[in-house]
C-alpha cells in the first residue's frame, strides 16, 4: 500500500468524525432555517428584537477588542521593555484573568460591581449616595468584563512579538536617527502588527458568541446567543436556526475581514535575542509605575479573592452590608455532603475527561497527518480542525440539538440530547481546534526527515509512532489537554443550550444557585472550579516532568 | 539639521552626491572630524568586555576592528556608535565629547552583521528611513533614496521586499541606508560575515571603494583578518577587551607588538629564538640559523626571552637532507593554486608551513628547510 492511501486510510476515520460532528449538524441548521422557505428568514427580518440583537453582538465584539487592545498593549509593553519594583508580582498575576471559567468572572464582577456589590456600596457609602453610583448592565458592563477576561489575549499575544522583537531593528532605527515615538511608530508597532491583529480577532470571536456577560448583565439587552436560547426555549425553532445561521455567518465575516486587513504581511518576526528591559532609574517615575502596577495587581486579583470571600458568606443574610456580615464554612460542607449538590462537580469532571480523552486521538492523529503526511483529504482535514473555533459555541450547541433528537440511522441521526453523552461531545467539538494546533505546533518543531531516519534504521511504523512521533507531540499534547480539560471543565456557554437535570455541569449549578439569591453557594462551587483548574495544571506539570 | 532640510538636491542622477558626498562636511553641518575613542572601558557585571580601549579614525580612513568572538570588539564598535555607555572613557568626533549623545542624535551611518532591515517596508522605505526621522519630505527622500541605491548599484530595486533579495542586496541596501543620511561616521559590524566566499571576496573591493568615496571615519568590525587586510587602512587588534596592538596591516604582519598578535595576524610558525639584536639565533634540531630580524616600535632592543616568527612565505623548502638546512618529515600537502603548501614537521616539536612553488615532495618524504633572507619579526612572551 502506497503511503498516500495509507495516509488516507488513516484520515478517513477521523474525516468522518468531522465530517458528522461539527459540519453535519451546522450544515442542518442551515437547511433548518430554510424549511419554512424563506418563512423564517423574513420573521427576523421583521423582528426588530433580532435585529436590534445582531447590531448589539456586533458593537459589543468591537468595542470588547478596542477595550481589550487598550489594557493588553500598553500592559505587554509595561512588562516587556521596563523593569520596576514591582514588576514580576505584576507580570506573575496578569493572566491571572483567562484562569477564570467565563461565568465565575462574570459572577465575581457582580459580586465587585454590581448593584449590591462591595465596591458599588463602598463608593456609594463614601458619597453619601442614596441610589448606586452606577448600574452594572448594558453594554458597557458586558465590555467591560470583556475587557477584564478576554485582554489576557492580546497581553500574551503582544508579550510574546515583543519578545521575538529583533532588537537590532529598534537600533537601526534609532541610528537613522528615528525619536522613540518615531519608531514606535514606523517600526515596533507595524511589526507587531500580526500579533496584534491576531489576538484582536480572538477577542473578536469570544466576544461575538460571548454568552454568559450578555446572560447576567444584559438586563433588557438583547444579543444573539442569548436570542438563540430564547427562541429554542419558547419553541421557535425555526427562529432559533436563523439567528444561529447569522451568528455564525457573523463570526465567518469577522474572520474573513481580518484576514483581508493582515492580507498584506509576506514578513515573519525573526528572534535574534530580545532587548534588555529598561532599568527605571528615576526615584518619582519608579514610585509612579509601581504604584501603577500595584493598582492593576488588586484590580486583577479582586474578582478572585471576592469569590473566595463570598464562598464563606452565609446564605440569605447579606442584604445592604458593603460587606457580607457571616462567615461560616456550610456551603462548603453542604457541597460535599448532600448528593444533590456534588453530582454537578462529578459530572463536570467526568464529562471534561471524557471529552479530552476524544480529543487528544483524533487531535493526535489528525496534526500527524496535516504534518508528516500528504494525501488528498489533507487540505479537508485542515479545514474540518479549524472550523469549530469560527462558530460560536452557542450556534454549535444548537447544531447538536437539532441534529441529535432522534435516532434515524438512515440520516446519520442518533439520538443524545438529554443522554449524558450530548456535553461531551459539544466540550469535544470546541476543544478540537485548541489542542490539534497545540500538537501540531509541538510536531512542526521536529525534524520531518526524523520519521526516516527512524524508518531506514529499521524501526517498525509502530516502534517509530512510540519512540519518535509521541515523544515529539508530548508537549502539545500536554498543553492541548490540560487546555480542553480546563475549559470543559467549566464551560458553560454550550451547557446552557444542551443540559438536562441528570448531567447538569457545575457552571449550570452555579447558575441555579445564583438565581435561587444563595451567593455564597454559587461562590464555593465558583472556588471549587478554581481549584479544579489548578488541579489539573497541576497534574499536567507533573506528568510533563515525569516523562521528561 | 536644518542644513539637511534646506541642502539642495539638484539632479537624482548626479550619481553619487547623496551616497558619497564629496563635500568635506558631514549631514549635520560642520567638518568631518575624527572618530576618537579615548580609554573606553565597558565591564558587564564581573566581566570586563571592553578594557581601557583608545584609538583614532581620521575622515577618510578605514579602521579595522579585529579579534576573536568575544574580544569586545562588537561592545566597542557599540560603544562608537551610541548603543552602549562606557563605564569609563569617552567618545570623540570632531574634538567634540559625544559619550552621552543617544544614537538618533549622533548621524552615523551604521551596518548591522544581519543588515537589521524593516521586514515591513520595501527596498526604498527603508533606505529612505534616516532621511524620514530626519523630516524630509516623501519626494525628495524618495529621489535621495533611489540615487543610493544606485551608487551601490541596486538602480530600480526600490519597490523590492526585503524578502526577496539575496544576502549581497540586503548587504548593499543596508550600506545604502547608511549612506544616504550623509553620515558623519560609518560603522560596520561584521559587515561580509553573511555572504557566501565567492560574494564576499567581491565585495571587499566594493566596500573599500565606497567606503572610500564618502570621506568619513569609517570603522568596522571583523573576525576575519583577510576582510580586515583587504578593506582597512589600519586594523586595530583587540583580545580579552585589551586593545594589543594598532597600526597597518603591513606594520602588524611585519612587526607584530607580541607573540599573541603574531599568532593571530598571518601563517606561520612562533619558535624560540636567542636575541642578539639585529639577527636572533634559532636552533632546531640542533642545527642553529642566525636570522635577521625586525622589531615593533614597542618591543624593546634586547629581549631576555625571544620568539621569532617564520612564515610560510619566509621558508624554503629542498627535498632530501641539505647542509645547515632543518630537517624534517611532510606531513601535509595542499595544493593552492600557484603554490603549494606543505606542512613539515621539524625536530623539538616544531611544524612550520612553507610555500613553494614546486610540488615535487610528497607526503611522508624526508625534507629540509632554510630561511629565506628576511627579515623575520621578533616578538616577546
Amino acid at each position: 500500500m502506497s503511503v498516500r492511501r495509507q495516509s488516507l486510510v488513516i484520515a478517513l476515520p477521523v474525516i468522518a468524525i468531522l465530517l458528522w460532528a461539527v459540519v453535519y449538524p451546522n450544515a442542518a441548521v442551515i437547511a433548518g432555517s430554510f424549511e419554512n422557505g424563506l418563512g423564517h428568514w423574513r420573521e427576523f427580518a421583521a423582528s426588530p428584537a433580532d435585529r436590534e440583537a445582531l447590531r448589539t453582538s456586533i458593537v459589543i465584539a468591537i468595542a470588547s477588542v478596542f477595550a481589550s487592545l487598550a489594557v493588553g498593549v500598553p500592559l505587554a509593553f509595561l512588562l516587556g521593555r521596563f523593569d520596576f519594583p514591582g514588576r514580576r508580582l505584576l507580570r506573575a498575576v496578569a493572566t491571572l484573568p483567562a484562569a477564570l471559567p467565563p461565568l465565575v468572572g462574570v459572577i465575581a464582577f457582580l459580586f465587585l460591581y454590581g448593584e449590591s456589590g462591595v465596591i458599588t456600596r463602598a463608593v456609594q457609602r463614601m458619597l453619601g449616595m442614596p441610589q448606586a453610583p452606577w448600574q452594572l448592565k448594558g453594554v458597557g458592563a458586558i465590555v467591560f468584563v470583556h475587557a477584564y477576561t478576554m485582554y489576557v489575549y492580546v497581553f500574551l499575544f503582544v508579550s510574546a512579538g515583543l519578545e521575538r522583537f529583533d532588537a537590532t531593528l529598534d537600533e537601526a532605527a534609532s541610528g537613522l536617527g528615528a525619536s522613540t515615538w518615531h519608531r514606535l511608530r514606523r517600526v515596533t508597532l507595524p511589526l507587531l502588527m500580526p500579533a496584534v491583529a491576531g489576538s484582536a480577532l480572538l477577542v473578536f470571536m469570544n466576544a461575538l458568541g460571548s454568552f454568559s456577560a450578555p446572560y447576567v448583565f444584559g438586563g433588557g439587552l438583547r444579543v444573539l446567543s442569548t436570542q438563540i436560547l430564547a427562541s429554542k426555549t419558547n419553541g421557535a425553532m425555526g427562529l432559533a436556526y436563523v439567528e444561529t445561521t447569522v451568528l455564525a455567518l457573523s463570526a465567518v465575516a469577522g474572520l474573513v475581514l481580518f484576514r483581508w486587513l493582515d492580507r498584506k504581511r509576506k514578513y515573519t518576526l525573526a528572534s535574534k535575542g530580545g532587548r534588555q528591559r529598561r532599568v527605571i532609574q528615576s526615584r518619582k517615575l519608579q514610585i509612579v509605575m509601581s504604584t501603577a502596577a500595584a493598582l492593576i495587581v488588586i484590580a486583577l486579583v479582586l474578582p478572585h479573592l471576592m469569590v473566595i470571600l463570598v464562598s464563606f458568606a452565609r446564605d440569605g443574610v447579606w442584604t445592604t452590608q458593603v460587606l457580607p456580615p457571616e462567615y461560616t464554612l456550610e456551603n462548603y460542607r453542604r457541597l460535599f455532603s448532600e448528593a444533590e449538590l456534588w453530582r454537578p462537580i462529578t459530572n463536570s469532571v467526568s464529562m471534561a475527561l471524557i471529552a479530552t480523552a476524544g480529543n487528544l486521538v483524533v487531535c493526535f492523529i489528525a496534526a500527524y497527518l496535516i504534518v508528516f503526511r500528504n494525501f488528498a483529504g489533507r487540505r479537508l482535514l485542515e479545514l474540518l480542525i479549524v472550523l469549530p473555533w469560527a462558530i460560536p459555541a452557542t450556534a454549535i450547541a444548537l447544531g447538536l440539538a437539532a441534529t441529535f433528537s432522534r435516532n434515524d440511522l438512515l440520516t446519520g441521526r442518533v439520538l443524545l440530547v438529554g443522554t449524558f453523552w450530548i456535553l461531551p461531545l459539544a466540550y469535544f467539538i470546541r476543544d478540537t481546534p485548541l489542542v490539534a494546533s497545540a500538537v501540531e505546533s509541538s510536531l512542526r518543531q521536529m525534524d520531518a526527515s526524523l520519521e526516516d531516519a527512524a524508518r531506514g534504521l529499521g524501526a517498525s511504523w509502530l516502534l517509530t509512532m512510540r519512540r519518535v512521533i509521541l515523544p515529539a507531540a508530548r508537549p502539545g499534547l500536554i498543553a492541548g489537554g490540560l487546555l480542553a480539560a480546563v475549559t470543559a471543565v467549566g464551560e458553560f456557554v454550550a451547557s446552557v443550550v444542551l443540559y438536562t437535570h441528570s448531567n447538569r455541569p457545575i457552571s449550570m449549578e452555579i447558575l441555579a444557585q445564583l438565581r435561587a439569591l444563595a451567593f455564597g453557594t454559587a461562590a464555593a462551587y465558583s472556588v471549587l472550579l478554581i481549584l479544579l483548574v489548578l488541579l489539573m495544571a497541576l497534574a499536567a506539570r507533573s506528568f510533563e516532568e515525569r516523562l521528561v | 539639521m536644518d542644513e539637511v532640510l534646506g541642502r539642495q538636491y539638484p539632479e537624482p542622477r548626479t550619481e553619487t552626491v547623496t551616497a558619497a558626498p564629496s563635500a568635506r562636511t558631514g549631514s549635520e553641518g560642520g567638518e568631518i572630524g575624527a572618530l576618537a575613542l579615548n580609554g573606553v572601558t565597558r565591564r558587564f557585571g564581573d566581566f570586563t568586555a571592553v578594557d581601557n580601549v583608545s584609538f583614532e579614525v581620521k575622515p577618510g580612513e578605514l579602521l579595522a576592528l579585529v579579534g576573536a568572538s568575544g574580544s569586545g570588539k562588537t561592545t566597542t564598535l557599540r560603544i562608537a556608535a551610541g548603543y552602549e555607555m562606557p563605564d569609563q572613557g569617552s567618545v570623540v568626533l570632531g574634538g567634540r565629547d559625544i559619550t552621552r549623545v543617544p544614537p538618533e542624535r549622533r548621524g552615523f551611518g551604521m551596518v548591522f552583521q544581519h543588515y537589521a532591515l524593516f521586514p515591513h517596508m520595501p527596498v526604498e522605505e527603508n533606505v529612505a528611513f534616516g532621511l524620514e526621522a530626519r523630516g524630509v519630505n516623501k519626494v525628495d527622500r524618495l529621489i535621495k533614496a533611489r540615487a543610493a541605491l544606485a551608487s551601490v548599484g541596486l538602480e530600480g530595486a526600490g519597490a523590492r521586499a526585503i524578502q526577496s533579495l539575496s544576502g549581497g542586496e540586503q548587504q548593499r541596501v543596508a550600506l545604502a541606508r547608511a549612506l544616504v543620511i550623509e553620515p558623519r561616521a560609518l560603522l560596520l559590524d561584521e559587515p561580509l560575515s553573511n555572504l557566501d566566499p565567492t560574494l564576499r571576496q567581491a565585495m571587499r573591493d566594493d566596500l573599500r571603494a565606497m567606503l572610500r568615496r564618502v570621506g568619513v571615519p569609517a570603522l568596522f568590525v571583523t573576525h576575519d583578518q583577510e576582510d580586515a587586510f583587504a578593506i582597512a587602512d589600519r586594523i586595530a587588534l583587540l583580545k580579552r577587551g585589551k586593545l594589543l596592538q594598532s597600526g597597518t596591516p603591513e606594520e602588524l604582519y611585519h612587526t607584530p607588538a607580541s607573540r599573541e598578535v603574531a599568532a593571530f595576524i598571518g601563517r606561520g610558525s612562533i619558535v624560540p629564538a636567542v636575541d642578539k639584536g639585529n639577527v636572533a639565533a634559532v636552533t632546531i634540531g640542533g642545527v642553529t640559523r642566525e636570522l635577521s630580524v625586525t622589531r615593533s616600535r614597542a618591543t624593546p632592543p634586547k629581549l631576555d626571552k625571544a620568539f621569532v616568527v617564520l612564515r610560510p612565505d619566509a621558508l624554503e623548502l629542498s627535498r632530501g637532507a641539505g647542509v645547515l638546512a632543518w630537517r624534517g618529515r611532510v606531513t601535509n600537502r595542499r595544493f593552492a593554486g600557484g603554490l603549494v603548501v606543505y606542512r613539515i614537521e621539524l625536530a623539538d616539536n616544531v611544524t612550520v608551513e612553507v610555500e613553494s612553488t614546486s610540488g615535487d615532495a610528497r607526503e611522508d618524504e624526508n625534507v629540509s628547510v632554510s630561511p629565506l633572507k628576511g627579515p623575520f619579526p621578533l616578538v616577546s612572551e
